[in-house]
């Protein structure tokens, strides 16, 4: 019965033994290693009969805490893959010179430069951003949750089914060899017939889903939930950039998500919407996917820049300056993000007007960012400044950060453009504005807003360290890329002739070795912390002196946040409350409303990443199978209409009192 | 802080904190619109590939040479109908009315089932022609266009057979009257998409 | 000029530091890329106006106003001043304006599709001047150069005479490429079925590196070739060797030539077929596929009506080609099961209606049969 072709591939698709790397070594052992540390992780769980905690504590939570930091957890498991990818990158690039070929083929190293690029915007940067936004904003605004509950879980679980969709091509089949965005009409089936590009496509329509579902839900809990007395010029600019990032996402997002599906039409029934001939127009995906992809870096960008506003004010203990300008900044930035797409592509042979015009928009996008970058200089005017980790990566984010604006400005002038596109020096400036100014900006924000989701601070040695090493190897890894750009070298090349090249080469694989370094210190940071986090305790709940509300409640907060819904009268609301002598209630409390965890976000992930796996190896009945039965739970899951409960005061109580006596035994 | 050394300012401290609970406005119908804009955002870029392809016969045929506008006509009429219906089915809710209510629903579903139907038919009608969606960019973008505008309707007629189920169940109870509303948001929606398919595709691809 | 002063500086600083690297861009060898050169320095001259000042307040700040501090001014509730907002919108406001301007006049003067007006910097050209136009098709993974005024062709190798404007015109055989000398001028994207020009013009002799600059897939790094700047002798020594070439380049020696291939050595072509360039253009180097240019013509006209449905295989030129280790999934059969037989009375109808030839489905590298389009 197994000898029949006809049967093996209608259950098993196009899947066959062939399709797993056997002939690889690197991913023989990187299978194995993953096997082993599976077995591990798995294993200790069951020892220590975590599954029941897991699961009810984490796996089916709506706490929008608890998934904030699921999120977090996932872009730094997801870092570790996608610098791993850089690192390869690095050496391959070191060596590959001349007569030597390097350890990586291209089939290979084209399938790397592609994972790395898709995993750190989709599953680093993305994970991070949402992940800060999930955890920060409801504190923020005085909430007990976010709008939806339910959906933000079931978002993080489509986030993460995207990112185990992307992982499994490492180790079944292949990943795309296209490029992270996959232009048309390389990326279509006749020039890409493998199932690199459908997993790509996969794994970033199950993730785009949880995007924008999240996008719509903290658009909801901000404008619907804030405290009484927070107007919308009283918000935190955290928030204020939270909200600006979420409306880009849901404006931005559903274009990535059509665009996607036609370049699948065009795989998977043939349809002509990218293909050279029969009427095709390769021209339309790169517009496309460019009007979702600018938007997309001002997604990532914003919330770093709410991060920053937050830790410059306090640590220079001072309000921030300029608020309304600091707003009406990013109100610009947002709406001027979707006027630049084509500076993505001015050698595609557009007219000069047309090119003038997006050089000229881009550039002025410009502005509100300088008026931003001098509203942190002049918030440390007249400042105490505490030089906390938070605060180190604030300041290198700022010398960074120009750098890269600079070199981007450069970039957007058309005629330079036509010199400098796809060269190395376009890599090292998206990277100098990505890890200048996205990643220093998550660092900060991490650090800074540890000790509230923990109730411990990170350790500062290995803080200081792993801000050192990102900052120098940042400088040491991409500089060279600059100079190389200048000297006419092209991106994703896995071979140089010219020897003269490769001094900069290794210099930049020693750089990315420092950032490894950064990364390595920043994991020390937390593993030192959890064992020295008797000594790193803060019971205060508010360790840095801060000036927002998310800083009024115990570190960690409890599941309803707030016992009494704060009441606002001041932009930097606890500062006002700290000021004016606010007095912690410690009796009255009531019952507290809070919705209920539910499993139904993970399982219909779970058949989402079926569904997705199905298609990808055209499982047709496993596909139609995971479909009909996604839609049945998502029916089953409206036949719930049990979803909230009461915490009864009692337990309130409790867990105030137990505040109480902690805070009285700080005082004394 | 201890209450010795904030008792003098408490005479003017102001309210810092509600001892009743809060209550948010419920965020359902904003969360909805706004899943609807984004929706509209796909229906948007799936008009413009249709602008961009819409004339690239490839040699191939023409929505003259394809498109029965008769029929088109009376297809419109149907989904049309089916939001009059779904209003009096509102109106019914509005009034408490749960019989009449899933009266109109069905109705409602009816009409919608009418208009996937002859939908349907006229895509086999096509493909029997062998105006298949490979055949050109022009009849990609045109199946990809009014298909995904036909498969919103299905998912609305699959919702709103699980609202008929969830009113006979439970009642009109407000959990029902959101989803209800939200629904009608939606199918309004697909009424206002259509207008545009058939004014940009059929209209225009025939007389323009 | 200035900018040109400012250039010589900035170049000579970073020399300085990096000592024996060629920054290409920045020190080219043709007059467009020197403008965009100059481009490059104008540009960030004007940007370090705001960027240094912000850099070394960054810097002062946060040294002076450190905790440790205490003789430093502390005012925590100073966060507003109408005047140092005016400043720090309009300064960054005034810099864009500027660039703005030089971006607007620049990216005309610039524009790749516009005829030169000039040799370099000293010498204008006339406006009727003719410029000799080089036709470039990117194939998998290589370069090839038509001439069609010598009527000769080069795989991935390029020559020309200095201070000679010349046009490219460039197109694809199907990924999307760009072609690329940074010594000479910025580069421009190659797409299938369509045309992209360049205009440039190389003042210096000498060899310099051309390759594609958009990732094109498997033998994308080796996709290169050396662009001979020569002196007007030199140059016509060059086109004799290659014109002595016995090989000649047709349709069929084309077919063959866009199988993929990496690192393709330097060919030359003594005789090339007069129309291929066209025919690669639209995509119809194989006869028994419509041209584009015919294509568009008939959609013009409202396309080819329902007779047309099934002249398909005649115009499915993205025949699968042996790119990597995968066979075609079954999905993209397409142009087999249109091409079987349809039902009677619809299939009469087409057949009295005489349209174009359906074509020998798999011709390519068969000998073309001479079927032309007929009926328009």
């Amino acid at each position: 019965m197994f000898s029949n072709p006809d049967l093996l591939h209608f259950i098993f698709g196009r899947l066959s033994l062939d399709s797993l790397p056997f002939h690889e070594p690197i991913l023989v052992v990187t299978f194995a290693a993953v096997v082993l540390g599976g077995l591990v992780v798995f294993g200790a769980v069951t020892y220590f009969k975590l599954w029941g905690y897991l699961w009810n504590e984490w796996i089916t939570s709506i706490d929008h805490k608890k998934i904030g930091i699921m999120y977090i957890i996932l872009a730094l498991v997801m870092l570790l893959r996608g610098f791993a990818d850089a690192i390869m990158m690095r050496l391959q690039q070191a060596i590959s010179f001349g007569d030597a070929a390097g350890y990586l083929p291209p089939h290979h190293y084209d399938q790397i430069f592609t994972a790395h690029g898709v995993i750190m915007i989709f599953f680093v940067a993305m994970p991070l951003v949402t992940g800060l936004m999930n955890f920060v904003v409801p504190l923020q605004i005085g909430a007990r949750d976010v709008a939806f509950p339910f959906l933000n879980n079931f978002s993080f679980w489509m986030t993460t089914a995207g990112a185990i969709t992307l992982m499994m091509s490492m180790f079944i089949g292949e990943f795309a060899r296209t490029g992270w965005l996959a232009y048309p009409p390389l990326s279509d089936i006749v020039y890409s017939p493998g199932v690199g590009v459908d997993y790509y496509i996969w794994a970033l329509q199950i993730a785009g889903v949880g995007t924008l579902l999240s996008g719509v839900n903290l658009i909801v809990t901000i404008v619907k939930m804030r405290a009484p007395g927070m107007s919308m010029m009283k918000m935190p600019v955290f928030t204020w950039t939270a909200l600006c990032t979420n409306i880009l996402i849901v404006a931005a997002f559903p274009v990535l998500t059509a665009v996607l599906v036609l370049l699948s039409l065009d795989r998977y029934v043939g349809t002509n919407f990218f293909t050279n001939d029969l009427g095709g127009n390769a021209m339309m995906y790169v517009n496309l996917i460019w009007i979702w992809g600018h938007p997309e870096v001002y997604i990532l960008v914003l919330p770093a820049f709410g991060v920053f506003s937050e830790v410059v004010s306090t640590f220079s203990r001072k309000r921030l300056f300029g608020y309304s300008s600091m707003v009406y900044a990013t109100i610009v930035i947002t709406i001027l993000s979707y006027l630049v797409w084509l500076h993505h592509f001015f050698t595609m042979g557009s007219g000069a007007s047309v090119n003038a015009f997006f050089g000229i928009t881009t550039m002025i996008i410009s502005i509100p960012t300088g008026a931003k970058m001098f509203n942190w200089l002049f918030t440390m005017y007249k400042g105490r400044i505490k030089f906390d980790v938070p605060m180190l990566w604030t300041l290198g984010f700022m010398l960074t950060f120009v750098i890269g604006g600079m070199t981007g400005v450069m970039l957007a002038v058309p005629p330079a453009d036509f010199v400098l596109h796809n060269s190395l020096f376009l890599i090292a400036h998206f990277h100098n504005v990505i890890i200048g100014g996205v990643v220093f900006g998550m660092f900060a924000g991490i650090v800074y807003w540890f000790p509230k989701a923990f109730g411990y601070k990170l350790d500062p040695f290995w803080g200081k360290m792993s801000f050192w090493f990102w900052l120098v190897g940042f400088y040491v890894a991409f500089m060279p890329l600059y100079v190389l750009g200048l000297m006419g070298v092209t991106r994703r090349m896995s071979h140089f002739d010219d020897s003269s090249l490769q001094i900069w080469f290794v210099v930049a694989a020693f750089g990315a070795v420092l950032i490894a370094i950064g990364i390595g210190s920043f994991l020390m940071s937390v593993v030192v912390a959890f064992l020295k986090r008797d000594q790193l305790r803060d019971e205060t709940g508010d360790p840095w002196d801060a000036r927002t509300l998310e800083w009024s409640t115990s570190s960690p907060p409890p599941a309803y946040n707030f016992a009494f819904t704060p009441v606002v009268h001041d932009l930097d609301a606890w500062a006002d409350m700290k000021k004016r002598g606010f007095v912690r209630p410690t009796s009255g409390f009531i019952d507290i409303h809070m919705p209920k965890n539910t499993g139904a976000g993970a399982i219909l992930a779970g058949l989402s990443l079926v569904l997705g796996f199905a298609m990808v190896w055209h499982i047709w009945w496993l596909a139609a199978v995971s479909f009909i039965a996604l839609i049945g739970v998502a029916i089953a899951h409206t036949f719930n209409y049990n979803r909230d409960y009461h915490i009864p005061a009692g337990e309130v109580i409790a867990t105030e009192d137990e505040r109480t006596v902690l805070l009285a035994k700080q005082q004394a | 802080m201890t209450m010795a050394n904030t008792t003098a300012s408490q005479t003017e401290a102001p309210v810092f904190y509600m001892t009743e609970e809060h209550h948010p406005q419920n965020g359902t119908m904003l969360g909805f619109w706004i899943y609807l804009m984004s929706d509209c955002l796909i229906f948007a870029i799936l008009f413009a590939t249709h602008g961009v392809l819409g004339r690239n016969y490839a040699a191939g045929p023409s929505p003259a040479d394809l498109f029965d506008l008769d029929l088109v006509a009376i297809n419109t009429s149907m989904l049309l109908f089916s939001s009059i219906t779904y209003g009096f089915a509102m109106l019914a809710m509005e009034k408490g009315n749960v019989k009449g209510t899933q009266l109109w629903l069905v109705i409602t579903g009816l009409f919608g089932l009418a208009f996937v139907g002859l939908e349907l038919y006229e895509f086999h009608h096509l493909w029997h022609l062998g105006a298949t969606p490979m055949r050109s960019g022009f009849l990609s973008s045109f199946y990809t266009l009014v298909a995904t505008h036909g498969l919103h309707v299905s998912f609305g007629i699959i919702w709103l057979i699980t609202l008929l189920v969830q009113v006979g169940k439970h009642g009109l109870v407000p959990e029902n009257k959101r989803r209800l509303m939200c629904l009608s948001l939606f199918w309004h929606f697909l009424d206002v998409v259509w207008i545009g398919v058939f004014s940009v595709v059929y209209l225009l691809g025939v007389l323009g | 000029m200035l900018s040109k002063l400012a250039r010589g500086v900035a170049i000579a600083s970073v020399f300085m530091v990096l000592t024996g690297c060629n920054l290409v861009v920045m020190d080219p060898s043709g007059d467009i890329a020197s403008q965009q050169a100059d481009l490059i320095v104008v540009s960030t001259i004007l940007m370090l106006i705001i960027i240094i000042p912000v850099m070394v307040l960054t810097v002062f700040f946060a040294w002076k106003y450190r905790q440790s501090n205490k003789d430093a001014e502390y005012d925590p509730e100073w966060h507003h001043s109408t005047k140092l907002e005016i400043v720090i919108w309009s300064a960054p406001l005034a810099i864009i304006i500027a660039l703005g301007a030089i971006t607007w006049v620049s990216t005309h003067t610039l524009d790749p599709y516009r005829p030169l007006d000039r040799i370099d910097a000293d010498r204008p050209l006339a406006k009727d001047h003719k410029p000799m136009v080089v036709e470039v098709v990117s194939l998998d993974w290589k370069w090839l150069f038509i001439y069609p005024e010598l009527g000769i062709a080069t795989v991935n190798e390029l020559a020309a005479p200095i201070d000679t404007p010349i046009q490219f015109k460039i197109t694809s055989s199907g990924i999307m490429n760009s072609f690329y000398v940074p010594a000479m001028a910025g580069m421009i994207y190659s797409m299938a079925g369509m045309e992209t020009k360049l205009h440039a013009v190389i003042n210096e002799e000498g060899v310099y590196d051309g390759f594609s600059a958009n990732y094109s897939g498997e033998g994308f790094s080796h996709m290169r070739f050396k662009f001979h700047a020569l002196s007007d002798e030199g140059f016509a020594d060059w086109v004799a060797g290659v014109k002595a070439d016995s090989q000649t380049l047709g349709r069929s020696q084309y077919l063959e030539l866009e199988k993929p291939s990496v690192a393709e050595p330097v060919h030359y072509f003594g005789a090339v077929d007069p129309e291929l360039y066209a025919a690669i253009l639209n995509m119809c180097v194989d006869q028994s596929k419509m041209c584009m240019n015919e294509m568009m013509e008939i959609d013009k006209k409202g396309g080819g009506g329902l007779a047309g449905i099934y002249n398909v295989m005649s115009l499915t030129y993205d025949t699968p080609r042996e790119r990597g280790t995968q066979p075609l999934p079954s999905s993209r059969s397409y142009v087999a099961t249109l091409c079987t037989t349809p039902s009677g009375g619809l299939n009469k109808e087409i057949s009295s209606i005489p349209l174009f030839d359906n074509g020998v489905v798999n011709s390519r590298f068969s000998p073309v049969p001479d079927v032309t389009s007929t009926g328009f």
